[in-house]
């Protein structure tokens, strides 16, 4: 418990040192950037409790944050004046669940409200994450990788071809949301520092809820899903249920992710649910150590940072593509995991054996 | 709808069929060789049509299919030198990735030589507009071209892995490694063997169907999608169910414009991919036992 | 008392039968080992026990309820508990807590307790941890905590797959070949630790091909043949059964 509060300490201080920087040498749009890598990192480490912690490989997660984005994205932008008679919309009205607000032409829009719209967005993703994978789950192998797949491109089909969620523009002037009253996810420049502080504590509240689960009996218990299933089964272990609850709670870390960030960039679009992100999000697992919470929240860190401030440039799907690729000839297991200090000690020390010896 | 309309969906329900097939039967080939599913197969099929129109600049047409053939078969075997040889007993965890990376660096550097646009050899005889009548139905040549290769070049294989010696050699290989190298049958190689063989039938695939349906930069990973739904429709490894799979996957898609906006097409072979992995993985042809077998 | 009995199970796998209409019954508070030549269906008798797969006829029933058709995590829930022919440790975790694996049944905190860190799931792990650091002491593993558990020599990882089941609390252990791949000095070692078992309550059934650990610890001995029962009965009985002599050692053999 006491490294895990310090590393988490740690972690608080390096978010604060980057922002008191940023003020010092006034580049506080550096902030934005970082406050979108903290959304996608959110994905990230709930991903890696998926893949790398209890190996289920997915490459459809992105489908998971569109689903988010989209659905709070649509109820909150959309104008439900028109059906305002009907039945729904009076029982959803009685609830408070609507507002009225100004839209860009002075006129006047009916919609959700933006925690309505998030408890909708997140119900909805956990219905389908259910759905998709009970069937999904009891593949393996190549078979899972393509159902993953799979469904990661019909959310992204669906998303790009329906006119309602804006087709190939995806949805735009998505309002802020005051989680309570003070913070507001949205871009304004004003609130900038709070966003950035807003986004990196509930990345920081997830990783201690994610390094509880780890060190717990669920923990174990997926981990030995991942080291051997039939001893795990064998062991009293519903294998099959554990599957299916870390995928769901893997999906609502990236739907979490997809709508906040979708209030943050006030729209979203098609591209969030490719399936290079899909493919991006398994590199960043895959090159921050696979189970390893810490080494994933680094590389996702450092590599969305850089992609978000065109660093990569037109390189930035080939830089993946090589990461993915030279990590998994290289370091299967990922590049920051505990053994890697051993192996470079171990090849130090060969090499000055060798010397001594001739 | 009317008959014509209805034969023109059969052809080009027969046409994509006969691609699909194509990077079905590639997929099988590495597969039964290795175990391995290679994500970057519709790559190939699309370096292959690329490279040919690049080369028809300066060569005749039937000179820069081979030679775009020969190349890619050269990279096939490349990218397994390179990147797969090394692998010593890889998780299926680490192939996918892998191979997804090889796909990412494949496209990309596509990208990069040929840039967005879309790339189209000419039609083999006549053009866009020529027609043939086969018994009343008018198709164009290119599809016929398109089948009759590809009908060929899968003979060609069947005759390879039957008749040869080398590829008697890589069946041995698919069904007991160990017995086979203790054979004297160099394993390693039939890996590679199995790469090019693999990327040479994806070019060809690619060059032959490329005037109907341009090729781009990005036209790999739908179509390794769809090939890979084909391979598991027909069972994976079985290559002659994988052209009946082949048809049956490019007339439904074909047909569904009836039912469906086309903007979600893709979507179907997407939904038979899903059934058919949640209702009978070892394909409609396969079954679980038959499918350790794993012949061509 | 019968803790575990078996009635007329089958099962064929594609043209092989490799069970044929086997019955017989474990005592409670017994040792019972279930022996043959290789192939004779021991390992499918185990899986079919535990539910990895379905017998295609027969019953198994369990302190006197049918269990035939559960899933072998519901069996384990009964108070059944295995070992693997092939060890099946959980790689990258220790000795201990390949043990403490074995506590899952017998503990509850679930996915919200575990990531909120409840306080009653805090005391059930530090509870689960004693519980299983007794049984490797008792086991003589104590000082292996902390180990690796796959880098552990092999010996010693069969000696921590049976912490991990004796972590359930079974009433039933079934041990898969506990001595494969031991020495002689190992095998001895085990053949005590199994009867130590037994003397705490627990009652075995074990496959086994080391006539050795079988013949000095067992109650009875069931001899399978091509998927039949063809001996259940004392060791010494066995010994001089004539057509247990033929099957393992060939015509010429039976008639000494």
């Amino acid at each position: 418990m006491t490294s895990r509060s310090l590393s988490v300490l740690a972690f608080a201080g390096v978010i604060v040192t980057i922002q008191l920087v940023t003020k010092a040498t006034g580049s506080e749009y550096h902030l934005t950037q970082l406050t979108m890598t903290a959304y996608y990192s959110l994905l990230t480490i709930g991903l890696c409790m998926l893949v790398g912690y209890a190996g289920q490989i997915s490459i459809g997660h992105a489908g998971f944050f569109a689903i988010g984005g989209y659905v709070a994205a649509y109820l909150t932008t959309h104008d439900f004046s028109a059906q305002s008679g009907s039945v729904p919309l009076s029982l959803l009205s009685a609830l408070g669940v609507l507002v009225k607000r100004p839209d860009l032409y002075g006129g006047d829009l009916l919609t959700f409200h933006p925690w309505a719209a998030f408890v909708t967005a997140l119900a909805l993703t956990i219905i389908v994450a259910y759905l998709v994978g009970g069937p999904v789950l009891k593949l393996k192998g190549h078979y899972l990788a393509m159902a993953t797949l799979g469904f990661g491109i019909i959310v992204y089909r669906i998303v790009l071809g329906t006119t309602a969620l804006g087709a190939a523009d995806g949805i735009t002037n998505v309002p802020g949301f005051a989680v309570v009253p003070g913070i507001e996810v949205s871009g304004k420049t004003s609130l900038r520092v709070v966003n950035y502080y807003t986004a990196w504590g509930i990345v920081a509240v997830s990783m201690v809820l994610l390094m509880n689960l780890q060190h717990s009996r669920v923990g174990r218990a997926l981990a030995s899903i991942h080291g051997a299933e039939d001893a795990a089964d064998a062991m009293g272990i519903p294998t099959a249920s554990y599957k299916l609850k870390i995928f769901v709670l893997s999906a609502v870390f990236a739907s979490v992710a997809g709508i906040l960030l979708t209030h943050y960039n006030a729209g979203i679009g098609p591209s969030e649910a490719s399936v290079m992100k899909s493919v991006r999000y398994v590199a960043i697992v895959a090159i921050g150590g696979m189970a390893n919470l810490w080494g994933v929240l680094c590389m996702s860190l450092l590599l969305n940072y850089l992609s978000l401030r065109g660093y990569l440039g037109s390189f930035d799907d080939a830089v993946f593509g090589a990461i993915l690729i030279l990590i998994m000839l290289f370091a299967p297991e990922g590049f920051l995991r505990r053994q890697i200090i051993g192996d470079i000690k171990g090849f130090l020390s060969r090499r000055s054996g060798e010397r001594e010896a001739s | 709808m009317s008959i014509d309309l209805f034969f023109q969906y059969i052809v080009a329900g027969i046409t994509y069929g006969t691609i699909y097939a194509v990077v079905a039967i590639g997929f099988n080939i590495i597969y039964n060789a290795t175990g391995i599913i290679n994500f970057a197969q519709g790559e190939f099929v699309m370096l292959g049509g690329m490279t040919a129109v690049t080369l028809y600049q300066f060569l005749p047409l039937p000179a820069a299919i081979l030679a775009a053939v020969l190349i890619t078969m050269a990279i096939g075997g490349l990218i397994e030198v390179l990147f797969i040889r090394w692998l010593h007993r890889p998780s299926v965890l680490r192939m996918i990735i892998i191979t997804i990376g090889i796909s990412i660096l494949l496209r990309e550097v596509a990208l990069h030589i040929w840039g967005e646009g879309v790339r189209a050899l000419p039609y083999f005889t006549g053009t866009a507009t020529t027609a043939v009548s086969l018994g009343g139905v008018f198709v164009s040549p290119q599809v016929i071209w398109a089948v009759g290769v590809s009908a060929v070049a899968v003979l060609l294989l069947n005759v390879f892995f039957s008749y040869t010696l080398l590829g008697r050699q890589m069946r041995a290989c698919s069904a007991n490694r160990d017995a086979a190298r203790l054979c004297g049958i160099h394993a390693r190689n039939m890996v590679t063997l199995s790469f090019m063989l693999s990327a040479a039938i994806g070019a060809l695939g690619g060059c032959v169907v490329s005037p109907i349906t341009y090729v781009q930069y990005d036209s790999g990973t739908p179509l390794a999608i769809k090939g890979f739904t084909v391979a598991i429709l027909g069972g994976l490894g079985n290559s002659l169910a994988a052209i009946a799979a082949g048809m049956i996957l490019g007339m439904l898609e074909s047909f569904s414009i009836w039912v469906l906006p086309a903007a979600y097409k893709d979507v179907i072979s997407i939904a038979i991919l899903l059934f058919i992995l949640f209702v009978r993985p070892s394909g409609i042809f396969g079954s679980a036992e038959t499918s350790r077998l794993k012949e061509f | 008392m019968t803790l575990l009995s078996l009635e007329g199970v089958s099962k064929r796998f594609g043209g092989v039968q490799a069970v044929n209409e086997v019955s017989f019954r474990v005592p409670r508070g017994s040792i019972k080992a279930l022996i043959g030549p290789n192939g004779a269906g021991k390992t499918t008798l185990f899986n079919i026990i535990f539910g990895v797969f379905p017998a295609d006829s027969g019953a198994v029933t369990f302190e006197g309820v049918p269990v035939q058709g559960l899933h072998p995590f519901q069996i384990a829930a009964r108070g059944m508990a295995r070992t693997f022919q092939h060890i099946r440790l959980f790689p990258k975790m220790s000795a201990l807590e390949n043990v403490m694996v074995g506590r899952h049944i017998h503990t509850r905190a679930g996915f919200i307790a575990g990531m909120l860190s409840l306080p009653f799931s805090r005391k059930e792990e530090r509870a689960a941890r004693e519980k299983c650091l007794d049984i490797m002491e008792f086991l003589g593993i104590g000082d292996l905590a902390g180990a690796d558990a796959t880098s552990l020599a092999y010996g010693q990882q069969r000696i921590v797959e049976l912490g991990r089941a004796l972590a359930c609390e079974p009433r039933l252990l079934l041990l898969d070949e506990p001595a494969a791949g031991l020495n002689m000095r190992e095998t001895a070692d085990m053949a005590k630790l199994i009867s130590r078992i037994r003397e705490r309550g627990i009652t075995v059934l074990l496959v086994e091909h080391d006539m050795s650990l079988v013949m000095s610890i067992s109650d009875e001995i069931i001899v399978l043949s091509y998927g039949q029962k063809i001996a259940d009965d004392r060791p010494l009985a066995i010994q001089k059964n004539q057509e247990v002599i033929r099957v393992y050692l060939g015509e010429d053999n039976a008639a000494d």
